[in-house]
C-alpha cells in the first residue's frame, strides 16, 4: 500500500511532523516518508514541544506539500490528532491532506464504535462468586446425571429395538479397543506384574516367605492392578479419543446436523462408543491379568529357587475365581466410566480450536478420577461383603 | 528498468499439477500495479490453486511466477520472507486463529514483522479494525461474531502490514448480499486509497462486474485461460461460448 514502492528504495527519509502556531491556528507540517516499519512521531510528543509559547488553539490545519510516501502510520498519527481535537473541542481542518488520506479517515469513522460497556460486568463480591461457582458446579453435576440417564434409557431400550444404534460404529470401537490396544496393554501389564513380583520378593524374602510372592502377584493382578492399569491406559487412549472425536464433530456442527434430523446423538454416537468400550474392558482386563501374572512369574522364578509349576500352584491355592471375577467386574465399571466421561466432555466442547484439546484433557482427568474413586468404592464394598 | 514500471506479478508459461494430474496449462498473464485483477472460472477450474501458486504455497510444475520482476519461489529464505511480508492474504474461510481475539489476530503480523512498540501496534490494529467497520469488537473471539464480520476481520489482518498486493480467495462466499456488497465497497476503497494491487478469486458475477479492472477466465475443459480483459467487455464480446455462459449466467450457448 506504499504509494510509490520505487521511491521507497531510492530515498527513505523518516516521517516528520512539525507544529507551527499562528494566531490561534496550529499548522502541522508533514514531511518525509511515513512507514510502519520505522518509528514515526506521535501527536502528543510533537504537541508537547514548545507548548508554552502558544496561545489558545482554535483550529488545527495541515501542510502536506512535502509529504513523501505514506501508509497506516500516517493514519495512526492523524487519528491521534483527531482524538486530541475532539477532546479539546478544536476544529480539525483536513482539507490540505491528500484525498486518499481523508477518505480512509472517513471510512474508519464510518461505523460508529460499538458500545462495549454492556460487556463489562462489575466484579461481583466474593460471596456472589462463591455462590456462582457452587451453582455452576451443581448444574454441571445435573447435566452429567441427565446425560447418564439418557444413556441408560437408550441402552435399556436397545433390546426392544426402539433405539436405532449404528452397529458399524460399535464394531469400530471394538476393533480399536482390541487389536489396537493390545500392544500398550501388554507392555504395561507385563511391567506391572514384574514390579509387583519384585516388591513381593524383596519384602517377603526378609521373612523367608519369598514363596508367597506368588500370592501377591495373583491377588495384586487379578483383584486390583489388572483392571486399574487397563482402565487408566484406556482412559488416556480411548476416553481422550472419544472426547476429541465428538468435540471436532461439535465444532463442525455435525452434532447439530444429527439433532436437526431428529436423530439423537446419544443413541447414534454415544451408545455405540460406550457399549464398545464397556464390552472390551473386561476382556482387556482378563488379558492384562494373564500377561501380568506371566511377568510376575518370570521375575519370581528367576530370583527365587522356584519353578514355574510351583509358582502357579502356590498362586492357584490362594486366589479363587471370585478374585478374577471381581477384576472383570471392575473392568466393566471402568469401561462405562471411560465411555461416559469421554463422550460427556466431547459433547460439552466449546467452539474454538483449543476447545477440543481441553475436552480431551478433561475427559482423561475425569475418567481417571472416576476410575480411582470407583475402585475404592468397589474394594470397600468387597471388604464389607467379604468377597 | 524502474521497479514502478514492472507489473506487480507476471506469470509465464505456468503449468499447475496435482501429482500427475494437470489442472491448468500454459498460463501467461501479468497483473498491473494498483488494479483489481479477478481470477474467475467454474468450480474446480483451479482458481484457488492458481492463487496458491501466486502466493507461493504451491511451487509451479512448470513455468515461472515473477513478483516485482523476481522469481521468489527460487529465492533464498530471507528474500522470500521479505516478499511474503509485502503480500496480504484473505483465505476462503477467513482462517482467523480461533484461540486469539480480533486484536490479537491483527497484532500478530505486526509483532512479527515490525519493530513497533505495543502501544503503536494497538493503535494500528484499532485503525485497521475501524477501516473494516469493526470498531468496538477488538476483544471478541472469532467464534463470537458473524460470518460477515469474520471475513472483514480477516481482511483487517490481511491489510495489517499495508501489503502492496492483497490476495482475496472467494471473499463473498457465504455472505449475505448486503455484507458481500459492503465487502466489495471496501475492496474498491482499499484500492483507491492505498493504491494496493488486489487479486481476487471469485465466481460471484455481481462482484466481478463491480470490482474488477481486468479478469482472467480459467476454462476447465480447455485446461487453460481462455479470456483476459475487462469483464464487461468480455461479456459483450465473449471470446468463447464458455465465457459467454459464465458471464451471462446462462446454460445455453451463443445463438
Amino acid at each position: 500500500m506504499r504509494t510509490a514502492p520505487a521511491e521507497r528504495i531510492a530515498t527513505v527519509t523518516a516521517g516528520v511532523a512539525e507544529l507551527r502556531y499562528q494566531e490561534g491556528v496550529l499548522l502541522a507540517a508533514l514531511s518525509g516518508d511515513w512507514s510502519i516499519e520505522q518509528p514515526t512521531p506521535r501527536f502528543e510528543s510533537v504537541l508537547a514541544q514548545d507548548a508554552n509559547s502558544r496561545g489558545t488553539v482554535r483550529a488545527l490545519t495541515f501542510d502536506a506539500t512535502r509529504l513523501g510516501s505514506w501508509d497506516s502510520s500516517l493514519l495512526v498519527f492523524l487519528e491521534q490528532a483527531q482524538a486530541y481535537c475532539e477532546a479539546q473541542r478544536i476544529e480539525m481542518d483536513r482539507s490540505a491532506l491528500p484525498e486518499q488520506v481523508t477518505r480512509l479517515l472517513t471510512l474508519s469513522r464510518a461505523v460508529p464504535e460499538r458500545d462495549a460497556s454492556e460487556d463489562q460486568q462489575a466484579k461481583a463480591p466474593a460471596i456472589a462468586r462463591l455462590g456462582g461457582a457452587a451453582l455452576s458446579t451443581w448444574s454441571n453435576v445435573k447435566s452429567s446425571i441427565t446425560f447418564a440417564g439418557e444413556i441408560t434409557l437408550a441402552v435399556a431400550q436397545l433390546p426392544r429395538r426402539k433405539v436405532r444404534m449404528r452397529w458399524r460404529e460399535f464394531w469400530v470401537v471394538v476393533q480399536s479397543n482390541s487389536s489396537g490396544a493390545i500392544p500398550i496393554v501388554t507392555l504395561i501389564a507385563l511391567l506391572v506384574g514384574v514390579i509387583i513380583a519384585f516388591l513381593g520378593v524383596v519384602v517377603l524374602e526378609r521373612f523367608g516367605a519369598g514363596y508367597y510372592a506368588s500370592y501377591l502377584v495373583g491377588f495384586g493382578m487379578l483383584r486390583e492392578m489388572g483392571a486399574l492399569m487397563t482402565g487408566i491406559i484406556m482412559a488416556g487412549r480411548t476416553g481422550a479419543g472419544f472426547a476429541a472425536e465428538l468435540g471436532s464433530m461439535k465444532i463442525t456442527e455435525e452434532i447439530d446436523a444429527f439433532v436437526t434430523l431428529g436423530i439423537s446423538p446419544v443413541e447414534h454416537l454415544v451408545v455405540p462408543r460406550i457399549l464398545g468400550i464397556f464390552f472390551m474392558m473386561p476382556l482387556l482386563t482378563l488379558y492384562a491379568d494373564f500377561v501380568g501374572v506371566l511377568g510376575g512369574m518370570a521375575v519370581a522364578v528367576s530370583l527365587l529357587d522356584l519353578s514355574a509349576k510351583q509358582f502357579l500352584g502356590g498362586m492357584l491355592s490362594a486366589v479363587t475365581l471370585i478374585d478374577a471375577l471381581l477384576g472383570v467386574f471392575k473392568g466393566l465399571v471402568f469401561g462405562a466410566v471411560i465411555g461416559f466421561s469421554g463422550c460427556l466432555k466431547g459433547l460439552q466442547t466449546g467452539s474454538d480450536a483449543g476447545a477440543v484439546g481441553r475436552a480431551a484433557t478433561s475427559a482423561v482427568v475425569l475418567g481417571i478420577t472416576l476410575i480411582i474413586l470407583a475402585n475404592a468404592v468397589i474394594d470397600w464394598l468387597a471388604a464389607l461383603l467379604k468377597i | 528498468m524502474n521497479a514502478a514500471e514492472l507489473p506487480a506479478i507476471e506469470v509465464r508459461n505456468l503449468t499447475m499439477q496435482y501429482g500427475d494430474l494437470v489442472i491448468m496449462n500454459d498460463l501467461n498473464f501479468s497483473i498491473e500495479r494498483g488494479e483489481v485483477f479477478v481470477i474467475m472460472g467454474g468450480s474446480g477450474s483451479g482458481k484457488s490453486t492458481l492463487l496458491k501458486h501466486l502466493i507461493g504455497l504451491k511451487p509451479p510444475a512448470q513455468g515461472t511466477i515473477l513478483f516485482d520482476g523476481e522469481d521468489f519461489t527460487t529465492a533464498d529464505e530471507t528474500h522470500r520472507k521479505d516478499v511474503l511480508r509485502r503480500m496480504g492474504v484473505l483465505y476462503q474461510n477467513g482462517a482467523l486463529w480461533s484461540g486469539l481475539t480480533l486484536t490479537e489476530n491483527v497484532s500478530l503480523p505486526l509483532e512479527e514483522f515490525t519493530t513497533l512498540d505495543a502501544r503503536s501496534i494497538a493503535e494500528v490494529v484499532s485503525l485497521k479494525l475501524a477501516l473494516v467497520g469493526l470498531r468496538g469488537f477488538e476483544e471478541f473471539y472469532p467464534a463470537a461474531i458473524s460470518g460477515g464480520m469474520r471475513k472483514r476481520a480477516a481482511l483487517a489482518r490481511a491489510i495489517a502490514l499495508d501489503p502492496e498486493v492483497l490476495f482475496l480467495d472467494e471473499p463473498s462466499s457465504g455472505l449475505d448480499p448486503i455484507s458481500a456488497s459492503r465487502l466489495d465497497d471496501l475492496i474498491v476503497e482499499i484500492k483507491a486509497s492505498f493504491g494496493t494491487t488486489i487479486v481476487v478469486v471469485t465466481h460471484d458475477l455481481e462482484s466481478i462486474f463491480r470490482i474488477a479492472d481486468r479478469a482472467l477466465f480459467l476454462d476447465i475443459t480447455e485446461k487453460t485461460m481462455t479470456a483476459l480483459g475487462n469483464p464487461a467487455e468480455l461479456r459483450d464480446n465473449p471470446p468463447s461460448e464458455e465465457v459467454h455462459r459464465f458471464l451471462t449466467r446462462s446454460s445455453e450457448g451463443l445463438s
